[in-house]
């Protein structure tokens, strides 16, 4: 919600079409389109591995099983930590909407150390599985399982180095034209892998507890 | 370990001398071409005008010149594995080994599927399709040279295997657990995977940026009911590469981790499912096809109104169909798999809506021809390619209806009439469309035409060299032969394949007509000179000069039509454009040129070969490489230059002045 409260805001303060008139679109509007475009792309590409996952969740091969394995309480806090993650960045999208520097800082910050947290638990979780003896290449199943989660925790890890960059762009460059349609599509990315990860903890953990 | 993971002088086959003696000459020719350039001095003008020009025209003359060149190997392979299978029946062997046959088909089909029809189709929409909007380039001018460069990386890649190493003898699909490492532990599949990797990735931005370009920038007036077919075409085509492409990344992705890092996706043993990749894949591959086709119906409807001087007929049914097939593409998948054993329901069901999707494309089919009727045709080398497709289509289409029926497919799975079907939608399709296209839009991109005469006998050759090499095919389908035999012991289907040899040898006639075509037009460039509107065209490139300026139109033309060109004319009662304004003009903002496209290119290449070899060191560095190239690309102060008011002015009185002489 707080994105979409930034982005009509802003529409109406910043909207200045570029003098060319190449379209109806200002670069705004056509970049974030574009941006949503390879996002939902993106989430096609999650859909295949979900399916992967489906096919292959019964496919332990005398391994653990998902019911084994997930620590619903460590996953909850996880989870916690991401969503709690996209909504200091939805107040950082408000903070660069009104210009204010520190507060933006303060946001991305807030929002980086919540994001290095979910991968460090995630690792964490990984990292234990593989110690028990339950390492992808034990089966079909953890092979999916390592497969699918690994490549959203690989996405959050994109998403946490973009955000240093951005953040050193907003330094030398402050809040122009450029940094902020950079901003805004982080801030798209960053919710979007919120919405995964929803999936992700439902088809995953909460079903796989039962398995 | 070495420093050079499996990278030794083995992977040199020395021992092959059909290889080696391929290998050098095309060592050759690049190094010849190469100093060519230097000795003319011609690096700083490929550099700055085309390597780095993120101009959407210059992108698409570079994907097409591309696909060109990969057509001539690609045919290369057909060549070859035809003259095997003409001789090696019986007691014979033929020349090709069986290890290499199994490189040569397998190449063939990722080649004429990834680096020809696919850089061909991408090639066309990306010169044609920001004229036809009326746009002044697509929304991300330098993502599109990025994804050049990577469908080139793809490409050098998939080349590079010839002579160092070996490509996959898995056929052009991979299908584990034959391109497990348990079975294929060469490096074969591996070229094959990072090289479809890496174009897949450009394929996905071309994809991005093509939708966006359509939906969101379009000339003032331009609704969607006024887009011209090619465009929608062009949309659908698009849509289904952000769709589909993501899918086959997904796929092979699961099949490298399986590859390298020991996971049990498909393998045999940890409760793999090879079957799940054959389900993924083609979620994609039908797609895909679609992807190809599209564009090519997208030609022929603007070949066929422009040449028969009347309005497209059935417009609306048209961009129906259009986007019915776009949406059903996602639903046939299953009947390239009828045989894996799903139950009679739902092989029923793909079966049913196979034959549904044949529909749509009949609409269209009836289309063009009620289009053609009553008009005046002028049979120009662009609608010969038409009026050849809509006979060769339909049959190869009826063929598929036929295999469409589960206990039909039983029996044609996997033989030469399965080979011969996919040969008559794609020949007949999507290479008649591109060269249809390439025909019909050459002039506006070089400002001549291309030679008639030797069009004509080009198109000649390979209509009747495709049915000469293909008709056979259906037969030894029917009786029994079946797809990628080495050698064969049945001697009555001889006499068939030295038919289809024949066939091949009268299609190379036809590529050797469009060498010739192309350097007699080049010669003749003088007395082949058009103006902007060489086919009395009825669409919104046609308005532009030929070839366009960086900037295609001085003032964006206002749309008020379907055949927005057509109605300009009409409504002036001229036959060209308008007189040039002398004044007016603002000043317009074009995108900066970036070498981001070649050094990422350049860098993914590094990227591919080190991990195709287990160089892990030179992985890691090409991949930062690309980090940090992006980080500078993000930080570099200017994005556009401006063309001054004058300098427009001076072009388009130039311009005027031509069309009036």
């Amino acid at each position: 919600m707080n994105i979409t409260v930034a982005l009509d805001g802003h529409v109406q303060d910043h909207t200045a079409a570029p003098a060319t008139g190449a379209s109806h679109a200002s670069k705004r509007i056509v970049v974030t389109y574009g941006f949503w475009i390879f996002l939902l792309s993106d989430i096609v590409m999650f859909s295949a591995l979900f399916a992967a996952y489906s096919t292959l969740s019964r496919a332990t091969a005398g391994g653990p099983s998902g019911a084994q394995l997930f620590d619903q309480v460590g996953v909850a806090i996880e989870t916690a930590c991401l969503l709690a993650s996209s909504f200091t960045c939805g107040l950082m999208s408000l903070a660069i909407g009104s210009r204010r520097f520190g507060t933006t800082y303060l946001y991305a910050l807030l929002t980086f150390a919540l994001g290095g947290v979910f991968l460090a638990l995630e690792l964490r979780e990984f990292a234990h599985m593989i110690a028990i003896g339950a390492a992808p290449q034990r089966s079909a199943f953890l092979s999916a399982f390592f497969a699918l989660v690994g490549c959203h925790g690989l996405h959050v890890a994109v998403g946490l180095i973009w955000l240093l960059v951005m953040m050193v762009q907003v330094k030398v460059r402050r809040f122009s034209a450029a940094v902020e349609r950079r901003l805004l599509c982080f801030a798209l990315f960053w919710h979007a892998l919120d919405i995964v990860w929803v999936w992700l903890f439902t088809v995953v953990y909460l079903i796989g507890v039962n398995q | 370990m070495s420093l050079l993971g499996k990278l030794s002088w083995d992977a040199i086959p020395l021992d092959q001398p059909i290889v080696m003696g391929v290998s050098f000459v095309m060592v050759l020719v690049i190094a010849s071409i190469l100093g060519w350039i230097t000795l003319k001095g011609h690096w700083s003008y490929l550099w700055g005008e085309w390597l780095t020009s993120v101009d959407h025209k210059r992108i698409g003359i570079m994907y097409v010149i591309l696909a060109l060149i990969m057509l001539l190997r690609g045919f290369a392979d057909a060549l070859m594995m035809r003259a095997q299978q003409a001789v090696a029946a019986g007691d014979a062997q033929g020349y090709l080994p069986p290890e290499h046959f199994d490189q040569i088909f397998s190449a063939h089909g990722t080649i004429m599927i990834f680096f020809v029809a696919m850089p061909f189709v991408i090639g066309l929409m990306n010169f044609v399709v920001p004229l036809q909007l009326g746009v002044r380039d697509m929304a991300f001018p330098t993502l599109n040279s990025i994804g050049l460069g990577l469908t080139a990386s793809g490409i050098l890649l998939t080349n590079i295997s010839l002579v160092v190493g070996e490509f996959a003898k898995t056929g052009w699909v991979a299908y584990p657990p034959l391109s497990e490492l348990q079975f294929s532990p060469g490096v074969g599949v591996d070229y094959y995977l990072w090289a479809l990797q890496i174009s897949g990735v450009g394929t996905l931005m071309t994809g991005v940026n093509f939708v966006t370009t359509i939906l969101k920038t379009r000339a003032p007036g331009m609704s969607y009911m006024r887009m011209p077919v090619f465009c929608w075409t062009a949309l659908a085509s698009n849509l289904l590469i952000v769709a589909a492409f993501p899918v086959l990344t997904a796929t092979f992705a699961m099949l490298l981790l399986d590859r390298y890092l020991d996971f049990h996706f498909f393998t045999i043993d940890g409760q793999g499912n090879a079957m799940m990749y054959v389900n993924l894949f083609w979620v994609w591959g039908h797609p895909e096809v679609y992807i190809l086709i599209l564009p090519a119906f997208g030609v022929f409807s603007e070949v066929v109104s422009t040449f028969s001087g009347k309005a497209l007929f059935g417009y609306r049914s048209m961009v129906a169909a259009t986007l019915v097939i776009c949406v059903l593409s996602f639903v046939v998948w299953l009947h390239h798999f009828f045989t894996m054993g799903a139950s009679a329901n739902v092989n029923g069901f793909f079966g049913v809506m196979t034959m549904i999707i044949a529909v749509p494309t009949g609409v269209k089919v009836f289309n063009w021809l009620f289009t053609m009727y009553g008009g005046r045709v002028r049979f120009e080398v662009p609608i010969l390619w038409s009026v050849g497709f809509m006979v060769t289509f339909v049959i190869g289409g009826m063929t598929g209806v036929l295999m469409a029926v589960p206990p039909a497919d039983f029996q044609l799975h996997n033989s030469l009439f399965l080979v011969a079907h996919f040969h008559n939608v794609i020949i007949g399709g999507v290479v008649f469309g591109v060269m249809a296209g390439y025909n019909y839009w050459f002039p506006k991109a070089f400002g001549f035409k291309l030679d008639e005469r030797w069009g004509v006998a080009s198109f000649w050759c390979w209509l009747i060299g495709f049915y000469l090499a293909f008709m056979p095919l259906y037969a030894l389908g029917l009786m029994g032969m079946t797809r990628r035999m080495q050698h064969y012991d049945v001697v009555s289907w001889q006499p068939w394949l030295v038919a289809a040899a024949a066939g091949a040898v009268v299609i190379l006639a036809g590529i050797v007509c469009q060498i010739i075509q192309l350097v007699v037009s080049i010669r003749a460039r003088e007395t082949l000179k058009v103006t902007a509107d060489p086919w009395n065209g009825r669409t919104l490139e046609w308005v532009a000069a030929s070839p366009p300026p960086a900037w295609n139109f001085a003032t964006l033309p206002v749309v008020t039509d379907i055949d927005a060109f057509w109605q300009q004319k009409k409504e002036a009662h001229i036959e060209h454009a308008p007189a040039a304004q002398s004044s007016g003009y603002e000043l317009i903002e074009m995108p900066k040129n970036s070498a981001i496209g070649f050094v990422t290119a350049f860098l993914a290449v590094v990227v591919g070969f080190a991990m195709i070899w287990h160089i892990w060191w030179m992985a890691a560095l090409g991949a930062l490489g690309i980090f940090l190239t992006t980080l500078a690309f993000a930080f570099r102060e200017k994005e556009e230059i401006e063309i001054s008011v004058e300098e427009i002015a001076r072009f388009e009185e130039m311009q005027h002045a031509e069309v009036v002489a």
